[in-house]
């Protein structure tokens, strides 16, 4: 009986030194806790396949599974080979398919930035001169599509252009045209998918650095005799730089590896980089080229992307 | 001519809030026509939205979207806001170069390139140890890792913006560091981890491109299945089911906005008694 006793006594003893180490522990490396948990989830889930990636990019396609060749063989003499070939890359280079669609996707992202800019500054500029009540309301109005599907909101496009749809229905009905126009799957529809999906992310940033400026800066220029066009210019224009290029690149990079627009909106007629990504993968199975294509989208992107980085940083250090 | 450019920025706004809202409604009362052939108005009907509740594949999709998207908000809740604590109150630390790389990064690649990467990684890993199964843990470890990026920036921005007047005076009157963490420190980042997991809710339940990489045969989610079907063309249900949705978001957006305002009044009210 004494015995049980004792070891019970002692093993509550042991358990409670133990629990008073951890909490000992805890409070001295709680510190490697934090940054170490989230860490360790990015190295495996966002670097690790990243690095696979780019492996694989570096094989030959395989009709075999997986579908590739391995980076490295051990002989049976235990000589370690390893195979990189770049074939995949110089590929993408002959093939005009390629470099057509990395081109297209460009372009049809830069153009659908200036049109985002062109529409978003003034919205922009009109939400930051409102009254403090209606710019709550107008900024909300802005924000609500952001909650909603992009999906559907991009779907809704497709009614109003489709041949039948609500625009040509409109223009036969008011005798402007006796023949549908096509405008569902062509680059057109593209265009306005992407301008319509992306402006809320022109028109934030724009905002987000119009309300901090010093509007008087705008009048006195004005006081001193200066044309409205010329305060603009000369005032407001170069100190909504930082915020224009903000905007800029929140279009302008995922335009660039957009699916859903060209896929939904562009239908087979329009070539943009990341269906041509998706269906290598999907439809050809071929992993290595695909990787290969993936890896070339981030190169084409990496400038824009440090870009942004840079100027997040720098607006993080300002605050 | 001043005069003149309000008219123009006035305008503007007009022109852009209609080309933003003009789809919005045409979808909305589309969903409410008889018509199978979406843009031909047959006259006033429900009949869509019998059909969207009595299909079961679209509960089924439901379903599957929901749990992801609870399991992935509160994860990357979790996960976004260590991450926002370490990148603003830790100082230098080794490796913290490579860390908000790392947290910035899934923001602003391509979704393409994230899903054919986080699909190729769990092939291989499944390769070696037989797990994972492609389809609800693959695409919540996706959605994890592209959700707590957001979250660490909107943590990162609370936090910044907030000072280190409190904790610094806890830690003056003697509480170690975890204490002033658990007791000041997460108790005034509680409205930004809720905006946090909200973001991070309506990211993974919106998010088509990596789901459809990393998820198996069988796992539809919901942005998936409306794909598969739009894809053939206009169907009238998944009006009705976007109409569901919008108004949902809407009546989700108004109830925030004026919490806020009432807490905004409220805190006016307290300064002025005081």
């Amino acid at each position: 009986m004494t015995v049980a006793n004792n070891t019970n006594h002692s093993v509550g003893q042991a358990g409670s030194r133990l629990l008073s180490r951890l909490v000992d522990m805890l409070q001295s490396h709680w510190k490697v806790l934090v940054v170490g948990i989230p860490f360790i989830w990015l190295l495996l889930f966002f670097l690790a396949p990243f690095i696979i990636v780019i492996k694989i990019s570096l094989a030959e396609s395989l009709i075999a599974s997986p579908p590739y060749t391995p980076l490295y063989e051990r002989a049976e003499d235990g000589v370690l080979t390893i195979r990189v070939i770049f074939e995949n890359y110089s590929y993408l280079w002959e093939d005009d398919l390629y470099i057509n669609s990395y081109i297209n996707s460009l372009k049809i992202a830069s153009v659908s930035t200036v049109l985002c800019l062109l529409i978003g500054y003034p919205m922009a500029y009109g939400i930051t001169r409102s009254s403090p009540t209606t710019k709550n309301i107008l900024l909300m109005l802005i924000i609500l599509p952001f909650w909603t599907s992009f999906l559907l909101r991009v779907y809704a496009w497709m009614g109003l252009l489709a041949d039948q749809g609500t625009i040509n229905s409109l223009l036969i009905w008011l005798g402007v045209i006796d023949e549908p126009i096509r405008m569902l799957y062509s680059e057109l529809a593209v265009y306005i998918g992407i301008v319509y999906s992306y402006l809320p992310f022109m028109i934030l940033p724009l905002y987000a650095n119009m309300e901090k400026l010093n509007m008087s800066l705008n009048e006195a220029a004005a006081d001193l005799g200066a044309k409205p066009t010329i305060a603009f210019l000369t005032v407001t224009l170069p100190l909504t730089v930082p915020g224009i290029i903000a905007g800029s690149l929140l279009v302008f990079i995922p335009a660039t590896g957009e699916f859903v627009i060209p896929d939904l909106l562009g239908g087979g007629n329009v070539l943009m980089i990341g269906r041509i990504l998706s269906d290598e993968f999907n439809s050809n199975s071929d992993w290595p080229i695909a990787s290969a294509v993936a890896i070339v989208l981030l190169i084409v992107l990496v400038l824009p992307m440090m870009l942004y980085q840079r100027i997040q940083a720098r607006e993080r250090q300002n605050s | 001519m001043k005069q003149r450019r309000s008219t123009f920025i006035l305008s503007m706004l007009c022109f852009g809030l209609a080309f933003l809202y003009v789809p919005m409604i045409l979808l909305i009362i589309y969903s409410f026509n008889y018509s199978k052939l979406v843009p031909v108005w047959g006259g006033f009907s429900t009949r869509w939205y019998t059909v969207l509740f009595e299909s079961e594949e679209m509960w089924a999709a439901l379903g599957l979207s929901l749990r992801i998207a609870l399991v992935n908000a509160t994860f990357a809740m979790i996960l976004g806001t260590l991450a926002g604590i370490a990148l603003v109150r830790f100082g230098r630390f080794r490796g913290r170069t490579l860390f908000s790389g790392l947290i910035t990064a899934p923001l602003v690649m391509p979704e393409v390139i994230t899903g054919l990467s986080l699909l190729l990684f769990f092939i291989a890993l499944s390769h070696l140890f037989g797990w994972p199964q492609r389809g609800f843990t693959t695409i919540t470890i996706a959605h994890i890792t592209f959700s707590l990026a957001y979250v660490a920036v909107i943590i990162q921005s609370r936090l910044s913006g907030m000072g280190t007047d409190l904790e610094d005076a806890a830690q003056d009157l003697g509480a170690r560091p975890l204490r002033v963490m658990f007791d000041i420190t997460l108790p005034l980042l509680a409205p930004g981890m809720i905006a946090g997991w909200l973001l991070a809710f309506t990211l993974s339940l919106d998010d088509l491109i990596i789901a459809s990489f990393v998820s198996g045969p069988g796992s539809n989610t919901l942005p998936m299945l409306i794909y598969s079907r739009v894809k053939v063309g206009l169907r009238p249900d998944i009006n009705a089911l976007a109409t569901i949705m919008i108004v949902m978001v809407t009546i989700g957006v108004l109830l925030a906005c004026w919490l806020m305002i009432r807490q905004k009044h409220l805190l006016d009210r307290d300064a002025n008694t005081k």
